[in-house]
């Protein structure tokens, strides 16, 4: 890559501070899209360093109960791949720090065309990109397009792939690898630590990308706990729970901090390791 | 009765695929989420291994003949034919398989292949339930547990097939997500598989889905083509003029047509479910009206939205509901090898009542789609000519719906 990506010197960054990722993810448009713009700012002031923004998928076979209902109020307000993109830029207007990776299925992206989608994206101020039912060897085109745009293409690692698999896995990912902490759906919980640990150990072994967890996150102690073998964590469900309690209409509302305290939390925990 | 399935490969050549990473020219792959690379991966290599054995088709064979009752007959229709004018028309009775349907020659092969991977637990998705029947048929005989997806909407109206899978044992969840129907069953059973994925052997019920499946699906359907390629050399001396079947996800129509791909002069229909009509966007045609995309697993037509959302679909039958279709079938839309079309809802109902009342055969309401464009087809070619239509499966789980449908309650 020509210049370092934005997501490369935030790692590096925090990395020299000895600081851990904070990553959260919230469905774009969930409830609505001003909502959603006011809940980002906020999440940048209790620590996110980088956020993933969710593509709304009316069937994201890999999420759980918790990611679809956000998913669905999104797509109930009528939220589209477009509207997901002018949001990134609205945020970029008054953020030039925070790191936007989306992340979701490739059919809007597919329908879209992918080149359409990488100039579009890169206009917006994205700066990485993670499909979720696209793995390396079906990507190689989507891959290329946002790779010539400047964009970073985040690959997940999951616990059954294999050493030989992770390996090019490894290689073929930008900006970080994400470790996919348990066999499952997004907000399910976390079993086996230990393993966890092994793991990511190994795949220290094949990249120099930050290696982040995500997938079961739930509190602060498993956010320590997580964020204490590896270089960041990513919180979704349980900031989308939060959301789900928010009602749409009023962006300001009084209400967007304490929906957003699970991520401040989780700051001061893994903060304090 | 079958042959090795080297024999399909001769037959179809200029057709053969998918390729060895699961792709029908631009269609197929595998796009699924990472946690289920390895299991998709391990499935294509144990296919590949067992699908060389002959003792695996010998298996399979036996369990066709003395568990499901094959050869499946091809019968003349006689006062369908009359009714129609034109064509003769056979009819290739999968209605007559164990469990009423082509689903069990699916469920079958890979009830064998979980049992050879030493998996315990069943999982399905079904939409008209023929499909979960299936599974739940299998997996009672083989003593494994088995789970059955199922969008709410469908439990609703194929409530005899519901309770069916219960007494055989199986757990049957609803799908309350997304529009409650079978695409939503497929997400569903997709997690359950990716939460699972030690222990669980996930058979799907149609050629859709990540590679391999679009292959082991049909090559465990090709016994219907073959069958009938060898019946109608005895019955009428040469390969039928026209093969009709209808598609939902595409598992009874490749079933049919593949083993004739290669002889040019058959001519095959497909026939997608029209709904409401075409123009009325409510339907489920991806092939006749839908575009290419993605969606649980593979590149295939779909029904998407312009912001690339999937449609909810609308079909009078429950097997036909769904957005998208196996990617074989994408890839012979392209090449024209097949002809896609439609038949609405009405022109189904209508075909239902014919057969049942020509020919004493309650058809179901997938199947009485194929019926429906069957006798129109029949109708343009010649007495001299032959038609057969690929009798899916039988109707008595949809004579509630029927009777709905026609202002009474059973
Ligand atoms: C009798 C019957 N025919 C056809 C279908 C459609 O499936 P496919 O297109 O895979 O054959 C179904 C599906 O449930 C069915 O039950």
């Amino acid at each position: 890559m020509p210049a370092m990506s934005r997501i490369s010197a935030i790692a590096s960054d925090r990395i020299q501070q000895e600081k851990k990722l904070l990553i959260p993810y919230l469905v774009a448009g969930d409830p609505d899209l001003p909502t959603t713009l006011t809940l980002m700012k906020e999440l940048v002031q209790q620590g996110a360093d980088i956020i993933e923004l969710g593509i709304p998928f009316s069937d994201p076979a890999s999420d759980g109960p918790v990611i679809q209902r956000g998913v669905e109020r999104a797509l109930n307000g009528g939220t589209t791949l477009r509207d997901t993109l002018a949001l990134v830029a609205q945020f970029r207007e008054g953020d030039t720090e925070t790191g936007i990776v989306l992340m979701g299925y490739l059919n809007p992206i597919e329908i879209m065309g992918y080149e359409n989608f990488a100039g579009s994206a890169a206009a917006a101020g994205v700066d990485g990109v993670l499909v979720v039912d696209m793995p390396p060897t079906d990507s190689m085109e989507l891959h290329r397009r946002l790779a010539a745009a400047d964009i970073d293409t985040i690959y997940l690692v999951a616990p059954t792939t294999s050493a030989e698999r992770a390996k090019d896995i490894a290689e073929a990912c930008t900006g970080y690898l994400y470790y996919v902490s348990l066999k499952g759906v997004t907000g399910a919980a976390i079993t086996d630590h230990e393993s966890i640990k092994e793991t990511i150990e190994s795949m220290r072994q094949l990249t120099d990308l930050p290696v982040v967890v995500g997938f079961g996150i739930k509190d602060s102690k498993s956010a320590k706990a997580m964020a204490s073998v590896s270089d960041g964590i990513i919180i979704g469900s349980a900031l989308v729970e939060q959301i789900a309690k928010l009602s749409g209409g009023a962006p300001e509302k009084p209400e967007i901090p304490s929906c957003c305290a699970v991520i401040g939390e989780a700051r001061s925990a893994i903060d304090s390791l | 009765m079958s042959e090795a399935p080297a024999e399909i490969e001769i037959d179809s050549v200029g057709f053969s695929g998918p390729d060895a990473s699961g792709h029908f020219g631009p269609y197929g792959g595998v796009f699924v989420g990472e946690t289920l690379i390895a299991a998709v991966e391990e499935l294509a290599l144990v296919y590949q291994d067992l699908s060389g054995e002959q003792d695996f088709w010998s298996e399979y064979d036996n369990e066709l003949r003395h568990y499901v009752g094959r050869p499946s007959p091809l019968y003349f229709a006689e006062r369908l034919t009359e009714v129609s004018g034109g064509a003769r028309i056979y009819l290739k009775r999968e209605d007559l398989n164990h469990t009423g349907a082509h689903k069990v020659n699916n469920t079958i092969g890979q009830a064998l292949l979980a049992k050879r991977m030493g998996k315990s637990r069943i999982i399905a998705e079904t939409g008209a339930g023929q499909h979960g029947v299936a599974s739940a048929t299998v997996a009672a005989r083989l003593g494994l547990e088995c789970h059955v997806y199922m969008g709410a909407e469908d439990i609703k109206r194929q409530a005899p097939n519901v309770y069916r899978m219960k007494l055989l044992g199986a757990n049957v969840v609803s799908v309350e997500s997304g529009s409650r129907t079978l695409k939503d069953a497929m997400n569903e059973a997709l997690r359950d598989w990716a939460t699972n994925v030690d222990n669980t052997y996930y058979i799907i019920g149609t050629v859709a889905g990540p590679h391999p499946y679009p292959q082991l699906v049909r090559d465990f359907q090709c016994i219907i083509g073959r069958e009938t390629k060898q019946q109608s050399l005895e019955m009428f001396g040469k390969l039928p003029d026209a093969l009709v079947a209808c598609v939902g996800g595409g598992s009874n129509a490749i079933g049919l047509f593949h083993p004739f791909l290669g002889d040019k002069r058959v001519a095959m229909f497909g026939v997608e479910a029209g709904g409401k009509g075409l123009e009325t966007g409510e339907h489920a045609a991806p092939l006749s009206a839908g575009t290419p995309g993605v969606l649980h697993g593979n590149r295939t037509y779909l029904m998407t939205d312009p912001g690339g959302q999937i449609q909810e679909t609308h079909s009078v039958s429950a097997g036909l509901d769904y957005p998208g279709v196996g990617p074989e079938h994408a890839w012979l839309k392209d090449l024209k090898r097949v002809n896609y079309v439609a038949a609405t809802d009405t022109e189904a109902m209508n075909a239902f009542h014919k057969l049942t009342r020509l020919e004493g055969i309650i058809p179901a309401l997938e199947t009485s789609h194929a019926v429906a464009y069957a006798m129109d087809l029949a109708r343009s070619m010649g007495a001299d000519q032959t038609i057969v239509i690929n009798l899916s499966g039988r109707g008595d789980k949809d004579i509630e719906t029927v009777a709905r449908l026609e202002g009474m309650k059973l």
